[in-house]
């Protein structure tokens, strides 16, 4: 098949994520709020609570607003990836999915396409987010809004493959919801998005460990460096690893020869 | 002449439930044949197979001589589907959602726009085509689905249980459209149904029951060797029906 047939594939696919979108504005709307709610109530209350010390990459104390704002952007990514993924079960279940699956497109392209239409999606979230957290005085560097741009893609990418994965591996729709809850809400406590992790290490020695293997967290440090027009070798490698890990898992969850679609087809 | 659709021992389980035993089928170009069968009968089953939404682990599925497992890539090029189940994304207008297919099968959006245009005419919905399928009536959505199924011209056509919730007029319209397509255009038709009365002389019938086929070929024949008197009278003889 052609080079040019994929690239219409791939436009197509982010296309129809962007007007699915436009379309539904209380879904632009709500994941605003969403964050924004965290910003004005959550750290106004806890600003005086949590002092934060200067850690890299701020190089003066920084007001705790600042500190949790790659930790909101992580979780408008977070929750645009879920939330893509939920839309694959729905579109699973009401049959729509069944329409992109059949086309003659190798499936892991058809796959990492809507991925990527995820991300683009999630990403203009993320830049109207920091338009109106520039209100909160949360102003980064000008370079930053452009060097957050990669950040973001490896990061959507990676916890939207984590979203597609379990897509594959949950039957219904209302099982789901349970996966909202039990991914959604540990992975972001249990990560640098609220309060660093030196802070979790003096509570309790586990726990940070919990932190630091939590792939959210890489996906908040590689945020907040990059806002910063620096890049941290170790978070940004081990992004990579994570996001290679989903995007394997939901691809094989996926196929139709191996993956977790047979298994509810039938079996070998 | 390469079958349009070729199937040899195909079987299928959904855990200890057999839904597909040793199924043989064969469609020519431009046959019209109907899969006869109860519900759960198998049909859908078959249809997941053949587009590949479900792996066929044992015998052999080929499309124009391209094995879906082997060959998937080839095999789905030929192939037009309208699920058993609405496809089609309520949120979008029907351009968009033909556009949308156009692009998951590589056509450019200048010729996507021609096709379109013919397709949705043939269907008689051209003035739908900026409104949103949410306001558009079942038999409406159903003559989309049929119009997109074709705008990458497959040369077979799979449709799943197509008129099922529809009126009388939409049935008989989607129906006589379909057949009217299979002799102009030569397409392959395998048109899964439970509706006998869709069934019209001469047309091949393949009655499947309980995931295995029960008996295949041409309406007067299956009459002539069940010896009843109407094509109804055979499937209720053939899968124990009284």
């Amino acid at each position: 098949m052609e080079t040019i047939f994929y690239f219409r594939c791939f436009k197509g696919i982010v296309l129809r994520e962007a007007l699915r979108f436009i379309h539904q504005k209380e879904r632009f709307f709500s994941a605003l709020v969403r964050p924004l709610v965290w910003l004005g109530i959550f750290a106004a209350g806890f600003r005086s609570v949590l002092g934060v010390s200067i850690i890299p990459p701020y190089e003066t104390y920084i007001p705790y607003e600042v500190y949790i704002a790659p930790g909101l952007i992580a979780m408008i990514q977070l929750f645009n990836g879920m939330q893509s993924s939920l839309s694959m079960v729905y579109d699973r279940e009401m049959g729509s999915m069944k329409t992109m699956l059949v086309s003659p497109i190798p499936r892991w392209f058809l796959l990492i396409s809507k991925l990527l239409a995820g991300v683009f999606v999630s990403i203009m979230q993320v830049y109207a987010f920091l338009l109106i957290a520039s209100l909160w005085d949360i102003i980064p560097p000008i370079s930053g809004y452009f060097t957050i741009l990669p950040a973001l893609i490896i990061s959507g990418l990676m916890l939207g493959a984590l979203g597609m994965f379990l897509s594959s591996a949950i039957k219904q729709l209302e099982n789901f919801a349970g996966v909202m809850n039990f991914v959604i809400f540990p992975m972001f406590f249990a990560s640098s998005a609220l309060y660093p992790l030196w802070k979790i290490e003096e509570t309790s020695y586990w726990l940070y460990y919990v932190c630091f293997y939590n792939p959210f967290t890489y996906s908040v440090e590689l945020i907040r460096y990059s806002l910063y027009s620096q890049i941290n070798i170790e978070y940004s490698i081990g992004i990579v690893i994570f996001t290679l890990i989903f995007l394997i898992l939901s691809i094989i969850g996926y196929d139709p020869a191996r993956g977790n679609l047979q298994k509810k087809g039938g079996k070998k | 002449m390469t079958p349009a659709l070729q199937i040899k021992g195909v079987s299928h389980s959904f855990g200890d439930f057999t839904a597909l035993s040793k199924v043989n089928l064969e469609i020519k170009p431009g046959d019209f044949t109907v899969l006869l069968g109860l519900n759960g009968a198998g049909k859908t089953t078959l249809y997941s197979l053949v587009t590949r939404l479900y792996n066929n682990v044992s015998g052999e599925i080929n499309i124009f001589g391209y094995n879906v497992r082997e060959n998937s890539t080839s095999a789905l090029k030929h192939i037009g589907v309208v699920f058993q189940q609405p496809t089609l994304d309520l949120d979008l207008s029907v351009s968009e959602n033909l556009d949308y297919h156009s692009s998951l099968h590589g056509i450019s959006a200048a010729e996507a726009k021609v096709r379109i245009k013919d397709e949705i005419k043939r269907v008689d919905l051209e003035d739908k085509l900026n409104e949103k399928v949410r306001s558009l009536s079942g038999g409406q959505r159903r003559r989309v689905e049929i119009a997109r199924a074709l705008i990458h011209k497959p040369k077979l056509l799979l449709l799943d249980e197509p008129t099922v919730g529809l009126d009388i007029g939409s049935r008989q319209l989607i129906l006589k459209h379909v057949k009217t397509l299979c002799k102009k255009n030569k397409l392959a038709v395998l048109w899964a149904t439970h509706l006998i009365d869709e069934i019209d002389k001469g047309e091949k019938v393949v009655v499947i029951n309980k995931g295995k086929i029960l008996e295949s070929g041409e309406v007067g024949a299956i009459i002539k060797k069940t010896k009843t008197k109407n094509i109804r009278e055979s499937f209720n003889k053939l899968v124990g029906l009284k």
